[in-house]
């Protein structure tokens, strides 16, 4: 055996290789083609499937759910923004700022990982309550209305989704500005640069391949959420992700559940894509 | 920025004592220390009520308000859901399971990426990269979708299969990292002195990444025991920790969720410090012999 490998030596690799790769191809790729083929297909659990090239599906789908697929996009958007602007700082101010409590104030950003995310959500299920510990005791001291409420909004939902994602958005900023040689902020300013021009012109373009990294892992589990939106909206929140659940799990619709799961997967890569070009053409005019 | 290079040691001017200067600078040099604060108690507010609600007595079914003290729930925590018991077991039976699967067949992947030069290293690296691009509604439909199709029944089997493939991308990627910055010297200098490949692997290759590896395993392990999402759609009616809190989260959650979450984070409170202080003891002595 081992002379055999000796002999061919350009097969060690392909060996490391083989079980792994076959894993993903038999269980990630296989099942997207698969999907494909069942969104193309018409019939019921209970009668089964045909595959009729059913194409029409797509706009069908499309018309059904505009609604939700439109707010995904939008919340996504929205939650992207928002911990990019509250990561930032926090990245910026444990990069720069942290001194000997930067391993500590990372292991704080990733601590809130190890309680479930299920658990979590719930709790801001509890915290925005109608009249749970924070609006009750607001309402109790009358500083709110009794027809206050967060929770079955999109601002419950939204900051619920951020929450979830921000530890996702700290870490790459953090690595990309941990990286940045603190010389090259000193040149700016020994050579009359402002705080703010330092800031705009060296440590910003700098930290791009963060913000790039941190909009990406925030923006595609957002656009696919359906828990916060289950647990802290109502049915006028409802996104893309709670529709294919439901036709999915509930329904047992699978060829509309599946042409709606390809047309958010899809839509996902033509974003990823459009913002990777918008992207490089800011790096050359920077 | 000037606040930042005054305030390092290659800058010759000693920074100027806190109190001579203006409060307008004091205030502004403040402002983000204080925001990272403010954003720290928020990523914590949840589990602090998490927490603390697991003390909680309440007298109806929703635990929503607090209504008095009691440590009822954490004495009667094993005894009280046994269907609780059996998801928890689940979840820690795939974790464990997925972690050693996904971490070998990860780690190799990433040595022949780092090590070997061949043909197919595009398309590969488009594989890696692609579940880690697709959101996991799409993971796991896609899953359901073909286990449907082959009339395959759902249960641990499915959710084996589906945590051991999304733990493969960020177990390659952690790996990888590690190895990037990784010279080849030593194992040459093993060979030269008469060790074979094996006993080259296993006594210098596989002791620098380590590290790597571990990291790679403990990512896989808190992925795989947190996951929602593909769970639910792989695992037909058998029940996860995350799946039966959801469950009961629909009834009204029993204080005993709090005081399982309250357990289960305190456990990787102490796993995570005890793994710090191991990796500090290691790096103190294991640098220093690699370096000399």
């Amino acid at each position: 055996m081992s002379g055999w490998l000796r002999r061919h030596r350009g097969l060690i690799p392909y060996l490391f290789l083989l079980p792994g790769g076959l894993w993903l191809i038999v269980f990630f790729l296989v099942p997207i083609v698969t999907m494909a083929s069942v969104a193309l297909q018409e019939g019921s659990l209970g009668t089964g499937y045909r595959l009729t090239f059913n194409f029409g599906i797509f706009p069908e789908a499309i018309a059904r759910s505009d609604t939700q697929l439109i707010r995904s996009l939008l919340f996504g958007l929205i939650v992207t923004a928002l911990a990019l602007l509250i990561g930032y700082p926090m990245a910026y101010t444990i990069a720069f700022r942290g001194g000997r409590y930067k391993s500590i104030l990372l292991l704080l950003v990733i601590l809130p990982f190890f309680t479930s995310f299920i658990i979590r959500t719930i709790s801001w299920q509890f915290i925005l309550a109608d009249n749970g510990f924070l609006l009750g005791t607001l309402k109790g001291f009358g500083w709110l209305d009794e027809r206050f409420r967060l929770l079955a909004t999109p601002i419950a939902v939204i900051s619920g989704i951020t929450y979830n994602f921000l530890p996702f958005v700290v870490l790459p900023l953090y690595v990309a500005l941990e990286k940045i040689d603190h010389r090259l902020i000193e040149a700016a300013t020994d050579l009359y640069a402002s705080r703010l021009q330092a800031f705009l012109r060296v440590t910003l373009p700098l930290s791009l391949p963060g913000v790039f990294a941190a909009s990406l892992l925030s923006f595609i589990p957002a656009v696919g959420d359906y828990i916060n939106a289950e647990l802290l909206g109502s049915r006028n929140e409802t996104m893309i992700g709670n529709v294919i659940q439901g036709l999915y799990l509930v329904n047992n619709d699978y060829p509309r559940a599946s042409a709606l799961s390809l047309i958010l997967m899809v839509g996902i890569l033509i974003s990823v894509f459009i913002y990777i070009r918008v992207l490089r053409g800011q790096e050359l005019t920077v | 920025m000037a606040a930042v290079a005054r305030s390092l040691p290659i800058t010759p001017e000693a920074p100027p004592p806190e109190r001579a200067l203006p409060l307008g600078v004091r205030v502004r040099r403040a402002i983000l220390p204080v925001f990272t604060g403010l954003v720290v108690a928020y990523l914590f507010l949840p589990i602090a009520v998490m927490i603390a609600f697991g003390f909680n007595d309440p007298e109806g079914r929703f635990n929503y308000a607090w209504q008095g003290f009691t440590l009822e729930h954490w004495q009667n925590i094993f005894n009280r859901f046994p269907a609780l018991n059996e998801a928890i077991k689940v979840s820690l039976m795939v974790a464990t399971i997925s972690t050693l699967v996904a971490t070998t067949l990860g780690t190799l992947i990433g040595l022949a990426l780092t090590r070997y030069e061949f043909r197919g290293r595009g398309p590969l690296n488009v594989l890696i990269f692609l579940p880690i691009a697709t959101p996991e509604i799409v993971l796991g439909a896609s899953l359901l979708a073909m286990f449907a199709s082959l009339g395959v029944a759902r249960g641990i089997g499915t959710i084996l299969i589906a945590h051991i493939m999304f733990n493969i991308s960020f177990v390659v990627i952690t790996v990888r990292a590690r190895l990037a910055g990784y010279n080849r010297t030593l194992e040459e200098a093993a060979m030269d002195l008469g060790a074979d490949e094996l006993t080259t692997f296993r006594k210098v290759t596989f002791p620098l990444i380590f590290p790597g590896i571990m990291a790679a395993a403990l990512l896989a392990f808190a992925l795989s025991i947190d996951d929602f999402v593909i769970t639910q759609f792989t695992a037909g009616r058998t029940s996860t920790f995350p799946l039966w809190v959801y469950g009961a989260s629909r009834i009204g959650i029993p204080p005993q969720v709090n005081v399982m979450g309250s357990l289960i984070f305190g456990i990787a409170l102490i796993g995570i410090v005890g793994w710090i202080l191991l990796v500090r003891r290691s790096l103190g002595t294991g640098s220093a012999r690699v370096d000399a």
